[in-house]
């Protein structure tokens, strides 16, 4: 079988290129969609501990999906945000909306 | 070792590529349309990654929820606010943050996972047998647990209160002011 680290290394691989992408990214809807794959390198992290640990149990698979809950949470909200605030003042660039900003 | 190995290698490898570059393509792409595209492929792979690791449930959740409806909610959010056009430089600090980036990727490798480096032998080498199994699953969501069974049925439900009251808050975040509240405020 597939040894753990090479898992391992895949996932940090894609939650390494989803925080460049929520960093470097000036869309907002990029940057949302690069939470989303880190929030993905997380559940295939939390999958390939439980097959490898105690595969038996079940609380590996429950946290997965209970990331997969707070993921579509998280994704609707988000987005709700920036369609707001590109209605009011016409631009997804997070930077431009520093209202609040003392 | 036999063929049934190598499969699973050949695989992880093409499913590892679908995650990967559909990742790249997410970030780097200069239109983000092809960016919604490119993350459904990505998180296609991870569906396939889910499947390898006897896990068919939460890729069956993963192809539904993330495929079928964020990925959509996301083309939805890059159409109504035609981000398509209209920012000229895609990146601020482009070359920082891929140090920074390759930064973290090091310190995961170096801290993290070289310490089980070679450890957690799979405890067997047939795909499905002896895991637990989506009726497990099941019953494990909606039970309170006991001494020697778990139950996550207090986590479930708060989840549930908690995906309601994100649909309300995005609703009354996103909707539009009414023709009376517009007459309030001017």
């Amino acid at each position: 079988m597939i040894p753990l680290w090479l898992y391992l290394v895949m996932a940090a691989a894609l939650f390494s290129i989803g925080t460049f992408g929520m960093l470097a990214r000036r869309n907002g809807v990029a940057v949302l969609m690069s939470v989303e794959l880190m929030l993905n390198a997380v559940n295939i992290n939390l999958v390939a501990f439980w097959r490898y640990t105690n595969p038996t149990e079940i609380n590996g698979m429950a946290f997965a999906a209970f990331v997969i809950v707070i993921a579509a949470a998280e994704a609707a909200v988000g987005l709700a945000i920036i369609i707001t605030v590109y209605r009011n003042r016409h631009s997804v660039i997070p930077e431009e909306a520093s209202t609040l900003k003392g | 070792m036999g063929d049934a190995s190598l499969s699973l290698i050949l695989a992880f490898i093409i499913f590892t590529i679908l995650t990967l570059g559909g990742a790249l393509g997410v970030v780097m792409n200069r239109n983000l349309f092809r960016g919604t595209i490119w993350l459904m492929v990505s998180l296609f792979g991870a569906a396939g990654h889910f499947v390898l690791l006897s896990a068919p449930f939460l890729a069956a959740v993963q192809v539904l929820v993330y495929i079928g409806a964020i990925a959509i909610l996301f083309t939805f959010a890059v159409m109504l606010t035609r981000s398509l056009t209209q920012i000229s430089d895609r990146f601020t600090r482009l070359w920082w943050n891929v140090g920074g980036a390759g930064i973290l990727f090091v310190v995961l490798v170096g801290t993290v996972i070289l310490p089980v480096w070679g450890g957690f032998t799979p405890s067997n080498d047939i795909l499905f047998a002896n895991v637990a199994d989506t009726t497990q699953l099941g019953i494990a969501l909606v039970d309170r647990g006991s001494e020697t069974t778990q139950g996550f049925v207090l986590p479930f439900e708060l989840a549930s209160l908690l995906l309601t009251a994100a649909m309300i808050g995005a609703i009354v975040i996103a909707r539009d002011a009414d023709d009376d509240e517009k007459g309030k405020r001017s």
